[in-house]
């Protein structure tokens, strides 16, 4: 389709403010812009048509089955969004006076203690604006900790190789080593590893339980005590948190502290790569550490961004809380687990799960053998899936298990869909012994074939300029 | 009471059958026991929609919404199209992820792609990613884009957004690495202090103009002090100002970053905002997250998908230079659709109703006797006036549903927009006035 | 696959080609070969120090990014910087496209010759 620049025609526009009421002010011609100000130009219909062309180009929870592990693509309910939208939220300025905002600190307030509830913490902090940067604000909790003792010591976290990139990333912007220990052959922490990486020189462990593949880390309690004996702190990446809230705490695991994903767990929607929110949560002798605004609580503690952070997707996770309430909470991880492991049962027996046992909220399958033997890979399965208007699972992460899928299916789906995703999995298993060409070159009925990334990374076009 | 899971409990029993289990409990056998929660979470019961939405509006009812909002400092009060409210409902839009997918993601591409570019025009800067987090992030992670082995310290200016220069400081925390605040004289980056700052260890300056105070800085000739000293210039600059100001691209910047919110997003209380970032193409590669670019598809046809991705901490890890992930894509098509829904015209006829209507209200203020305006320098949409009796004044215009500036050092910090009418600045002057008289 | 006699090798897969006291250093034919289309190459700067053993720059693939790790500490004499603008001459002719040239040699990794670097690479893959 045609780019919104290719649409404009001189002179379209839409009629938006009044004449302007009082006398113009010249500026100073040095001060001025002396380039053109090419932007689009259009009728309001013009762009009405644009975006709903956009949107019809795609895929979102609402439209189909959306199995990507890791991201918990639950529903997103039109409540949230509506509340978010109430003016005596969204039009409030953050830096209004305190008692003209009573209403924002109570949304705060709630979502906090609620949410400490839930993961077992003391004190919360609504700054970070998504899970990475939940997880720097969550190190540099652990760094000024170690700091605040004078142990200047330790320099290195650890973390297991099947982790997200995000978490050894956030380690070495915290100016932290990264040691990274292998996992065992179940994808949990080889405790062996772990006790050879520990030391005086440890600042801390980051991990998520489930982990990456979906298990439960049963060994959990053990591996927070060692971390703790030698003086380390423990960051729960609350990732894959949606498996367990309400069932087991992260507090009780031996964490002390911890990042959500609002756009995760608590179903605020998440925009086509964002907006989120990376709610820190940690234990009582940490929250002297937590960041805050300048302008807003005054100075003295680090801050991770302006303001109080992406409030109005609090608001939304608030309500989504407010509306699960107490029984809702589990119920949601329970049949987020019984999902998972219904869908995993129904596709075994042609596609191949990576650790056969009872998962959590997701589960990997391992494409290997399958490739070995017809040659298609997990990339053309993907593939293949999408032009049966089913968003792909996760692709080749992590990176532990070779060819890896991983399916994440979240509780707001029905057995029918589920029925109906593993159906078209064992098709597409039976479909690589017979015609494997077809599945090499899918999508044949999507958007677009597939795309030239090597085309696009050796020779970039980033921009869109006029012939 | 409210659930969003589907399955009735005969149907989850069935569904245990299934995967050869008797209860629920047996899911999490892979769980110490000692470690379950073995009490209900103290939380209220769950409700239905009806009750939460009275819950909720009564919160928001506990919250002051203003007819006149004459405060600034990092928030703008624009007037925001109903079509640029509508579009970014849409729920294909709301409920997509990261399109990692480009053959079923083609419209989010498109989106970011269209807001590339056009944030490009804006800047006049070659490259633009496809937004961090808000205006204070996206210039701590230019900071670090600057660093090398050699140059490791950030210069910013003391005039700079309060949240900004602490956001900087405590990514620098982070690496260990060194911020110098740069001090201004009458409201204005001290050039001359800048200068002997620009010691060969420093890798950028980080300017705000209009600042903190709204004065419109030199860009221009400290952008060439900052390249004198083989150093690299960070400009943060206000998105709807460019439509009337030299651009970051005109006053030398390598990095342009700005806080995106007035472009089309809700004030909401502090975000979600939208961090934007754009470079020369010299330094393309170092900009941290998502960027989408154009290729071909098997078919021959246009396609966009996620480009350049081995910067990114998914393939880089500890090495990336920024842990980024998400970032604000929903808040980036609202500015793209804001940006196409005023058009050229439509954004300099905002740019000029904010600059005459702040200036328009300056005339008013500092007419009334007491009230003086503190830095002389020129402004855009936002200036700061020292006067008596600060506190009665912004109570008395808060009783009337006025938002008053804000209270910055001995002064208050003002801001006038496009939306806000002439009448409605002759009631904020008048009731100043009535308060000192 | 190619391991031309006249280059030494590294287990890391780069290659060294060494005459009039200048050290050339490129990656194999079996790097490029795991790695697939190369997109980008980071270079170090002339001038710059490098360590045997250490990385000196590194290569992208649209997927995976991998270091460049040096076989001999000396200066930074020159660097390829057609490789800038046409990474994929690393797939097309490994043995050709250097990467950078080092002077002042003052060090050397652990080398092996063509038929060792051979017998590695059967090991490993």
């Amino acid at each position: 389709m045609k780019l919104i620049f290719e649409k404009s025609m001189a002179g379209h526009r839409c009629t938006l403010l009044p004449a302007c009421d009082v006398p113009e002010v010249e500026l100073d011609s040095a001060l001025l812009r002396e380039s053109e100000l090419p932007l689009p130009e259009l009728s309001e219909q013009e762009i009405s048509r644009h975006y709903t062309q956009l949107c019809r180009r795609v895929h979102g929870v609402n439209c189909g089955f959306y199995p990507l592990g890791s991201c918990t693509m639950k529903y997103n309910p039109r409540i949230d969004e509506e509340m978010a939208a109430l003016p005596g939220f969204a039009s409030v300025h953050p830096l209004a006076p305190e008692k003209a905002t009573e209403g924002c600190r109570e949304v705060l307030d709630v979502a906090a203690q609620y949410l400490c509830e839930i993961t077992g913490m003391d004190g919360m902090t609504f700054q970070p604006a998504a899970g990475a940067h939940g997880e720097f604000t969550g190190v540099l909790l652990i760094k000024q900790y170690h700091r605040s003792r004078g142990d200047l010591g330790r320099t290195k976290i650890i973390v297991p190789d099947s982790a997200h990139g995000t978490n050894p990333a956030t380690a070495a912007m915290c100016g932290f080593e990264v040691v990274n220990i292998a996992s065992a052959p179940d994808g949990c922490v080889d405790l062996e590893a772990l006790k050879a990486a520990l030391g005086p020189d440890v600042a801390g462990l980051m991990l998520t339980n489930p982990n990456t593949v979906g298990l439960f880390d049963e060994n959990i309690l053990e591996i927070t005590r060692l971390v703790h004996e030698c003086g380390g702190l423990c960051y729960y990446d609350g990732a894959n948190l949606n498996a367990v809230m309400g069932v087991v705490r992260p507090g009780d695991m031996g964490f002390d502290c911890i990042h959500m994903n609002l756009h995760k767990t608590f179903a605020t929607p998440h925009g086509g790569g964002g907006p989120g929110a990376g709610a820190v949560g940690c234990k009582a002798f940490l929250k002297d550490f937590l960041p805050r605004s300048a302008l807003m609580e005054g100075e003295g503690r680090l801050q991770v961004r302006s303001f109080a952070g992406n409030f109005l997707v609090v608001v939304r996770a608030l309500t989504y809380l407010l509306t699960l309430g107490r029984e809702g909470v589990p119920e949601a991880a329970i049949n987020a687990v019984l999902n998972a492991n219904y869908l995993m049962r129904k596709i075994r027996g042609s596609f191949t799960p990576a650790f056969d046992r009872t998962c959590m909220h997701e589960f990997v399958l391992d494409l290997s053998a399958f490739k070995k033997e017809t040659g298609v890979s997990a990339l053309d399965v993907a593939k293949s899936l999408i032009d049966r208007g089913m968003h792909p699972p996760t692709m080749y992460f992590p990176l532990i298990v070779h060819e890896a899928l991983m399916l994440e299916p979240t509780e707001t789906e029905s057995r029918e869909t589920l029925d109906e995703a593993a159906a078209i999995f064992r098709e597409l298993y039976d479909l690589a012994f017979r015609d494997p060409e077809q599945m090499h070159t899918a999508p044949h009925n999507a958007q677009i074939g597939r795309p030239d990334e090597v085309k696009a990374a050796r020779s970039p076009i980033l921009r869109w300029t006029k012939e | 009471m409210g659930s969003y899971v589907p399955a009735t409990a005969a149907e989850r029993q069935e569904m245990l059958q299934a995967i050869g289990m008797r209860s629920e409990k047996e899911l999490y056998a892979d769980v110490p026991a000692s470690m379950l929660l073995d009490r209900p979470l103290n939380l209220p019961a769950g409700k239905s929609e009806l009750e939460v939405r009275r819950e909720m509006e009564a919160l928001a009812a506990k919250n002051k919404v203003y007819a006149t909002v004459l405060r600034g400092a990092g928030a703008y009060d624009h007037y925001i199209p109903s079509i640029v409210k509508y579009i970014p409902a849409k729920e294909e839009f709301l409920t997509a992820y990261t399109p990692y997918q480009a053959e079923m993601s083609q419209g989010i591409l498109q989106s970011i792609f269209e807001y590339q570019t056009m944030i490009c025009d804006l800047t006049g800067m070659d490259v633009s990613n496809a937004s961090v987090y808000d205006g204070a992030t996206a210039a701590a992670e230019a900071a670090a884009m600057c660093r090398d082995r050699k140059r490791t310290v950030t210069l910013i200016s003391a005039a700079a957004h309060p949240d900004v220069i602490n956001t900087v400081r405590t990514y620098c925390y982070g690496t260990g690495h060194e911020l110098r605040v740069v001090p201004c004289r009458d409201g204005r980056t001290d050039s001359e202090a800048l200068k002997e700052m620009l010691t060969e260890d420093v890798a950028s300056f980080i300017l705000q103009s209009p600042n903190f105070y709204g004065q419109i800085e030199d860009a221009k000739a400290l952008g060439e002090l900052v390249h004198a000293a083989k150093a690299q210039f960070v400009l943060s600059f206000n998105p709807i100002s460019l439509a009337l100001l030299a651009t970051p691209g005109e006053c030398g910047a390598d990095i342009a970053v700005a806080e995106g919110q007035p472009l089309g997003l809700p004030m909401g209380w502090g975000g979600p905002y939208l961090g934007i970032m754009a470079s020369t193409g010299k330094l393309m590669r170092k900009l941290p997250g998502r960027i989408v670019g154009q290729t071909t598809d098997s078919r021959g046809e246009r396609a966009f998908v996620l480009s350049l991705q081995a910067r990114e901490q998914h393939i880089r890890r500890e090495k990336a230079s920024s842990n980024i992930c998400s970032n604000e894509a929903l808040c980036a098509l609202t500015a793209g659709l804001y940006l196409a829904t005023l058009g050229p015209d439509g954004l300099k006829e905002a740019a000029k109703q904010c600059l005459a209507k702040a200036h328009y209200l300056c005339g008013a203020l500092c007419a009334i006797p007491g009230v003086t305006l503190k830095y002389s320098g020129p402004f855009f949409h936002e200036f700061l006036t020292v006067l008596p009796k600060r506190d009665e004044v912004l109570a008395a215009l808060d009783d009337a549903g006025i938002l008053g500036g804000l209270p910055v050092e001995d002064g208050i910090l003002w801001c006038a927009t496009e939306k806000v009418s002439r009448a409605e600045l002759d009631r904020a002057a008048a009731i100043v006035k009535e308060v000192l008289a | 696959m190619n391991y031309p006699t006249e280059l030494a090798y590294t287990k890391s897969h780069e290659w060294l080609k060494e005459a009039d006291g200048v050290a050339e250093i490129g990656i194999s034919d079996f790097a490029q070969s795991e790695l697939g289309d190369v997109v980008f190459v980071n270079l170090p700067e002339v001038g710059d120090p490098v360590t045997a053993g250490e990385p000196f720059g590194d290569v992208e693939s649209v997927k995976a990014v991998s270091d460049l790790v040096c076989p001999v500490s000396g200066e930074v004499c020159e660097i390829n910087e057609e490789l800038l603008d046409s990474p994929e001459l690393l797939n097309s002719d490994p043995y050709g496209a250097w990467i950078i040239r080092v002077k002042d040699v003052t060090g050397y990794d652990e080398m092996i010759t063509a038929a060792e670097y051979e017998a590695f690479v059967s090991e490993e893959g």
